[in-house]
């Protein structure tokens, strides 16, 4: 008998089996069909998480650099209060950093405030609004729609001009195109002369689209003085972003009169840190969640095994004739294998059918949806819980003795 | 050499600190086509030499052939495989599996034997017809008399082709008529070629027989020609 003839044929016993004994079979998978709700939603959570991260992240692009005052991340609170006391970033450093770095692409000045924006009689309460430089647009995801981006004249020359978000378009101007128009920002009055390509929310939880772009000297003008300035930079190439950030470190430090073997007074963000902090605490979602999940499982499996314990006991003589015609041992655990696994597949394809209407509640929050690697991974999961815990039961029943076994009643 | 072949073969059962002796050292030799009843009182030992027979157990001593193989030497798997091929069953209690029905009851040894599906079902009908059941194949043990049950019981132990049919009491359980019926069978079936090897403590039964071994205590007491069989049959014959 081949392996695959005494799979079909386990499979044909282990339905007649379980027929037999539906109300207990059906008791016993209670734990295996918790465990595999569990793994389904866990990972379907964080696979929605994961996919929601990484589509909000690829936005910033990972050629790009966020120069602050501040580490994005930090490990104390000591460590936040000492980078409060380092000195601001100034418009004129970060002219200078333009004109001696030589491994970037591209280079902007980068601030922000939030303001109500009006066009007419419809009111935007609250507005991200940016200050820039031309080169903005060659950063990251920023790409125009519409019409176009400030150029370089108009950048350090504070005419009132701006690009909008996709949001911005879309609340102010249901109806007619944006371009031309002129909008009020925080009290001044500002012409629209582009539209940037949406961008979607970050994480769920704020639109990068609700957003007005402004020329920095503008911006510097009207709405913020002496801002704490972000530089963001495009590097020259992303083999060679180590170099690049060498090179801005020397600059900066030299700008920022740092003496030597004192540490840095800014940083050098990058979306690499976010996605590392990012894994760390999904990191530990998941192995809190596999915890419990194995646990639920292990649980459930010990109830698979005392079932085919039973199971073997009581079909004894069944064994006994079995062996008696010609069953080899193999055929005989193949046969109480594929039955625990039948009883545990049952088991998961019922976890599934719960977790099903579950991951569409969850849907709500985070873009999960019940994948079909996910579906796969639980029918996997239960299959080898399955295996696993029926082994003992059937490797007893297979070195049976079928004397002994044919005499039992 | 003969088809079966025990040399000086014992079977001790070791409970706690006693020994029982159910077989010691008895020799026995038994030919292709022969029908050979084994009788005595209980306890000598019958059904410890039918499970030896039968390649279910094995010897604690001694050699046991058949077909010109040493059984005593073989694992678990390779007496599985002998059993199989060589050997049908037939059992006092039927040991049909109650939750199957007649066809699938008499497929199981092909199954086992890796036939492929359509083969062993005609395989199976041919016997169960053979055998008088061709309109009982879906019918369970629990919805067949127990003369059906035997029948079916039968054509497992011959769908596979043995070299030797074994009955342990096959009639105990049924009633006279019925037994004789299952005993009309046997004797066709051996007249077409079958071993057959019987255990029975009756001696209408035995009389069957062409050659009865008697076992007293684990040991052969005789073994001879069963007369009344010829004669039974001179009879049945004229
Ligand atoms: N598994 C066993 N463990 C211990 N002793 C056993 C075992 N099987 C048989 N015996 C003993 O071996 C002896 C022979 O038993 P066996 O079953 O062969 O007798 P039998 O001739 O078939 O009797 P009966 O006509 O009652 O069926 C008996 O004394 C029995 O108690
Ligand atoms: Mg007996």
């Amino acid at each position: 008998m081949t392996l695959w003839q005494e799979i079909k044929e386990g499979t044909v016993i282990s339905f007649a089996a379980l027929r037999a004994n539906k109300l207990r079979s059906g008791l016993t998978t209670l734990g295996i069909v918790i465990g595999i709700v569990t793994v389904t939603l866990m990972a379907t959570a964080i696979q929605g998480l994961n996919g929601a991260f990484r589509k909000s992240i690829s936005s910033m692009g990972s050629d790009t650099l966020f120069i602050k005052r501040f580490s994005w991340f930090n490990d104390s609170r000591e460590a936040w209060l000492k980078s409060y006391r380092r000195p601001l970033i100034t418009l004129d450093q970060i002219e200078a950093l333009s004109r001696q770095a030589t491994l970037i692409k591209a280079i902007t000045p980068f601030s922000g405030c939030r303001l109500p924006v009006t066009y007419k009689n419809r009111t935007s309460r609250s507005v991200s609004v940016l200050g820039c430089n031309e080169q903005f647009v060659n950063i990251g995801g920023n790409t125009i729609a519409e019409g176009r981006f400030f150029n370089a004249a108009e950048a350090n020359g504070g005419r009132p001009i701006c690009t909008i978000g996709s949001g911005v378009a879309t609340n102010l101007f249901p109806n007619i195109s944006p371009l031309g128009k002129k909008i009020r920002v925080g009290g001044t009055t500002v012409e629209i002369v582009g539209i940037m390509a949406q961008q979607g929310n970050f994480l769920g939880a704020f639109s990068l689209d609700n957003q007005v772009i402004v020329p920095m000297r503008y911006y510097t003008l009207a709405f913020q003085h002496d801002a704490d300035y972000e530089i963001q930079i495009r590097v020259a190439s992303m083999e060679h972003i180590e170099d690049s950030k060498e090179e801005i470190r020397g600059i900066l430090r030299k700008l920022r009169h740092v003496p030597p073997s004192v540490e840095d007074n800014f940083a050098i963000n990058q979306q690499e840190m976010f996605i590392a902090t990012f894994n760390r605490v999904g990191g530990i979602i998941a192995s809190a969640g596999l915890f419990i999940t194995g646990l639920s499982l292990f649980v459930g499996g010990i109830g698979i095994m005392n079932i085919m314990f039973v199971s073997v006991a009581e079909r004894t003589k069944e064994i006994g004739i079995r062996k008696a015609i010609g069953a080899k041992r193999r055929t005989i655990l193949m046969q109480f294998l594929t039955e625990a696994a039948g009883i545990c597949l049952f088991a998961g394809l019922l976890g599934l059918a719960i977790a099903f209407p579950v991951t569409l509640v969850i849907s709500q929050f985070l873009p999960a949806t019940l994948s079909l690697p996910i579906v796969g991974l639980a029918v996997g999961v239960s299959l080898l819980t399955g295996i696993v815990s029926g082994f003992l039961p059937a490797w007893r029943a297979a070195r049976m003795n079928p004397v002994d076994a044919l005499r039992n009643d | 050499m003969a088809l079966l072949q025990l040399t000086k073969i014992s079977r001790r059962y070791v409970m706690g600190s006693e020994t029982i002796h159910a077989l010691r050292e008895i020799d026995v030799s038994i030919e292709r086509g022969e029908y050979v009843a084994i009788m005595g009182p209980s306890g000598s030992g019958k059904s410890t030499l039918m499970n030896l027979l039968g390649c279910l157990d094995t010897p604690s001593s001694g050699e046991f052939h058949l077909n010109g193989s040493d059984v005593s030497r073989m694992d678990d798997n390779q007496l599985a495989e002998l059993r199989n091929r060589e050997i049908g069953f037939v059992f006092q209690s039927f040991h049909l599996l109650p939750r199957s029905d007649a066809l699938h009851n008499v497929e199981l040894p092909l199954i086992y034997s890796g036939m492929p599906p359509a083969r062993r079902r005609q395989r199976a009908l041919e016997v169960l017809d053979h055998v008088g059941l061709g309109d009982r194949v879906h019918h369970k043990p629990n919805e067949m008399s127990g003369g059906q049950r035997q029948r079916v019981a039968i054509a497992r132990a011959l769908v596979n082709n043995p070299s030797i049919l074994l009955a342990d009491e096959p009639t105990g359980n049924l009633d006279s008529r019925t037994g004789d019926e299952i005993m009309v069978l046997f004797e066709e079936l051996w007249r077409k070629g079958n071993t057959i090897i019987l255990v029975t403590h009756e001696e209408v039964v035995a009389r069957h027989a062409r050659r009865i071994i008697r076992l007293h205590d684990g040991l052969i007491a005789s073994d001879e020609p069963s007369l009344g069989v010829s004669a039974l049959h001179a009879v049945g014959k004229s």
